[in-house]
């Protein structure tokens, strides 16, 4: 499964949903199928995605928030899913895109690649639904199960490390940013 | 008894509260436990305790992206563990945060370890041209406050307040 194909398969489910992602492949990704004005990415700060995802989510319990993480990022930031279980927001879905490297800058393995378990990580800090996707069937199952479960989910995806051939899109961080704030705000 | 002042952090738990903030993340800190336990109390407050400060930059941002204002609770040593956050989130995002920071290692610290956080802090804050000042005597925190909070959100950038010894601390 590559991430773009995954993320390809469930954009349709985001008209409606808030989305943060983390900075690289998957932000070049998800612009590429299609910016909405409910997509943020987080261009840098690798590991704060998550914590980006819980500050929405606390505050606007009414939307559920996606976001789509990876596993260099998560690896930067552990601890907040501790702080994701500790406040378990159940409006809140969080995607881990786990290629077992730092893909955008070189392709050098992550701990993922020797056996560190994200998805087993997740479950031991306390996240009340955890799912391992391999498969692009494995994955539309396990994201529409955790929609419909209205619960904190953690959705390891395991996929090919391939990407986009540029990173840099012609959305403006700052242009991204004040669009997805006014679109929060408004509704 | 802790030698930390109630009243002081009353007055500081008060003007936050005042200015709009609705949302607080803290790592625990002795200066800082009463106004943990002032935002556990208060049903009107969230709370959120954190495992690492840096964590407080990325929830502070969803959060004021959301509309719902926040302060962060941490100790001068949780402002050194969260500045690839301000930089490379607040700031490169023109997020505005409110940084409730108290200033250990200053005049009068008797705690070794505090001592070395202490002397750099100051100088951090100016080399990340983060607007600062000091809370250090009852009669301006309200006001302080409230003025740091304008400020973060007219610029849309992060600004710090000291807790200092003089405000916090009780003991001669």
């Amino acid at each position: 499964m590559t991430r773009v194909e995954a993320l390809r398969a469930i954009y349709p489910r985001l008209e409606d949903l808030v989305v943060v992602t983390i900075m690289g492949a998957v932000a070049a990704e998800l612009q590429g199928i299609g910016h909405r004005p409910n997509f943020f990415y987080l261009q840098h700060a690798m590991g704060l995605a998550s914590s980006m995802g819980l500050g929405i989510a606390l505050a606007r319990p009414e939307r559920q928030v996606v976001v789509f993480d990876g596993d260099g990022s998560v690896l930067m930031n552990l601890g907040g899913l501790t702080t994701l279980a500790r406040y378990r927001p159940r409006n809140l879905v969080h995607v881990v895109f786990d290629n077992e490297s730092l893909l955008s800058v070189g392709g050098f393995p992550t701990a993922t690649s020797t056996g560190s378990d994200l998805a087993g990580i997740a479950a031991a800090a306390g996240v009340p639904r955890t799912a391992r996707a391999t498969t692009m069937d494995d994955f539309t199952r396990a994201f529409d199960e955790a929609l419909a479960a209205h619960d904190l989910t953690t959705i390891v995806a395991k996929v090919d490390a391939v990407g986009p051939s540029k990173f840099v899109t012609d959305l403006s961080l700052l242009e991204n940013r004040f669009e997805f704030q006014r679109y929060l705000t408004r509704r | 008894m802790s030698p930390v002042s109630t009243a002081n952090s009353r007055l500081v738990y008060d003007a936050l509260k005042a200015s709009g903030v609705r949302l607080m993340s803290a790592l625990p800190e002795t200066w800082l436990v009463h106004l943990i336990r002032m935002a556990e109390e208060d049903p009107e407050m969230t709370l959120v305790r954190l495992a690492k400060e840096e964590e407080g930059v990325g929830i502070s941002a969803g959060a004021h992206l959301a509309g719902v204002r926040s302060a962060m609770l941490m100790q001068n040593h949780g402002f050194l563990a969260s500045i690839n956050g301000i930089v490379s989130c607040a700031q490169l995002y023109r997020i505005p945060l409110l940084m409730m920071v108290s200033f250990r290692g200053e005049f009068g610290e008797r705690d070794p370890w505090q001592t070395e956080g202490g002397g750099v802090t100051e100088d951090l804050l100016r080399a990340l041209r983060i607007p600062f000042s000091y809370l250090d005597s009852p009669g301006h925190v309200a006001h302080r406050i409230a003025k740091a909070e304008t400020l973060a959100l007219s610029a849309n950038k992060p600004v710090a307040l000291l807790l200092c010894r003089d405000l916090m601390w009780e003991e001669a």
